[in-house]
């Protein structure tokens, strides 16, 4: 058992198919690459795995996802508890335009701690998680709005690591950033897999084989071939996987 | 699609095939040394200029290979078909060596007649088809064709067990002198030698179509997992 397991989901955006029948078991402590073409899925996936396509209309889920083998769209799953359990990173680092120590806070308060000797404790050991502590640890008073991107997008993973979620979805966190800090935030991830449970979607096939363990390949909302990422990335097994990675095709 | 990389993946390809010509005809050369005394020191000088030519593919290969690891950071087969070709040409470059030698100990040795009743020029022309096809499996990408080569080892190695018999055996002290039973057996060993090297070419041949590269009785997949 994985820690989230997805058994024959489907999902719909009104008429349109846009999962079908995938099936993917996302092991614990380990990063799991999302490719694909766009438009192949592999987003709507990732945001299916903490409900944010609720918020989209006309969105239609058939299938199972657990989550420690918890229906996540069971009668009983809270959503807020869910998506506390379920971090997510985007493409565009979207700090709030308040402090950096408030950015951080802010999850924590909403979940009911206020206390200030408490909230100092979670935000040092987020940033410092986030490999941005040493960087703000003078400033955490100023605006976020002020940090470089590469910052900024590491504050994101701090907010999101904030409400010590199991399991951090990145949905192309690193697209916007210059190398150097694209290859932080990869070193990042790589020391997070050993607390959390890392699922992403990235555009760059050689992010996907420098960081992932396992690889999943989308195409047309299919999930084509799932594998150990050195495998997948020397021997896929399947045509069109081998078609997509060489760059024949997408 | 990804035409110049395409495009270079073919260049890699067209001179490859051509730096096993150049081997083929290296050792043809040393056959010919082997058969006839006749314009011996310019057929040797010739299997010289062929060795630098195999160097000078050997060296565009490497940088069209290394560019195209630079540039294209290739994956799945294109990855194992580039890293085949640059294991390949090592080998490739040896048999060149090799069949220099020959030409060095035909020019210079004891060997003053063409040899006859032993079974050295037999293991001359199967090294040649053993070179032929190993290439010609990568550049059609034929499995069986690779194997082929595999398994003929055996036989060379075979042919070279032969040739150290029969020129260990008395008819061969009346027909040869010392040092030119030396210099055959010398001989003999650099085409059994050649013969490792085009089965080299042929495992990674096979490396490129199966992801898995056996060394002997061992099989190791691309990333040095053992397998079987």
């Amino acid at each position: 058992m994985g820690k989230i397991d997805i058994k024959h989901v489907d999902l719909y955006y009104g008429d349109f198919h846009a999962l079908k029948d995938v099936n993917l078991e996302i092991p614990a402590n380990k990063i799991t690459a999302f490719i694909g073409p766009s438009g192949c899925g592999k987003s709507t996936l990732l945001k299916s795995l903490n409900r944010m396509n609720d918020l989209v209309e006309g969105c239609k889920i058939t299938g199972e996802i657990t989550l420690d083998g918890e229906d996540i769209y069971g009668k009983n799953m809270d959503v807020n508890h869910l998506r506390k359990r379920v971090g997510m990173v985007f493409q565009k680092a979207n700090p709030f335009p308040m402090s950096i120590y408030d950015n951080v806070a802010y999850g924590p308060r909403t979940h009911g701690i206020h206390n200030k000797a408490k909230l100092d404790e979670i935000v040092e050991k987020a940033l410092r998680d986030a490999a941005i502590w040493d960087e703000v640890k003078d400033r955490l008073k100023k605006s976020a709005l002020g940090m470089s991107g590469g910052q900024q997008q590491r504050l994101c993973i701090a907010r999101a690591l904030a409400v010590e979620p199991d399991v951090l979805l990145m949905d192309e966190s690193t697209s916007a950033l210059d190398p150097i800090s694209t290859s932080r935030i990869e070193d990042l991830v790589m020391e997070l897999k050993e607390k959390y449970t890392i699922a992403m979607v990235t555009h760059n096939m050689q992010q996907a084989a420098r960081v992932s363990d396992k690889t999943a390949f989308f195409l047309l909302g299919e999930m084509i071939e799932c594998d150990d990422t050195t495998t997948l990335f020397s021997m896929p097994k399947n045509k069109k996987t081998e078609e997509y990675i060489t760059g024949r095709f997408g | 699609m990804r035409d110049r990389f395409v495009e270079k993946l073919d260049q890699l390809q067209k001179e490859l095939l051509e730096m096993g010509m150049l081997c083929e005809e290296a050792i043809m050369k040393t056959y010919r040394l082997l058969v006839s005394t006749e314009k011996r020191e310019e057929n040797a000088e010739e299997i010289d200029r062929l060795e630098d030519e195999i160097d000078g593919k050997e060296q565009s290969i490497e940088t069209i290979s290394l560019q195209l690891l630079l540039r294209q950071q290739p994956v799945a087969s294109d990855l194992r078909r580039i890293s085949a070709a640059m294991k390949m040409i090592t080998d490739l470059e040896r048999i060149g060596d090799q069949a220099t030698d020959i030409a060095e100990i035909m020019k210079t040795g004891s060997i003053d007649v063409p040899v006859e009743g032993v079974a050295i020029t037999q293991m001359a022309e199967f090294t040649v088809g053993m070179v032929n096809k190993s290439v010609e499996a990568y550049v059609n990408r034929d499995l069986e064709l690779a194997r082929e080569v595999i398994d003929s080892d055996d036989r060379l190695d075979a042919m070279f067990d032969d040739v150290r018999r029969t020129l260990s055996e008395p008819t061969a002290a009346e027909k040869f002198s010392n040092d030119q039973i030396l210099d055959l057996l010398m001989i003999a060993k650099y085409y059994e030698r050649i013969g490792d090297h085009a089965q080299n070419i042929g495992e990674w041949v096979e490396f490129s179509l199966t992801g898995v590269h056996r060394q002997g009785k061992k099989a190791y997949n691309v990333f040095g997992v053992y397998t079987k």
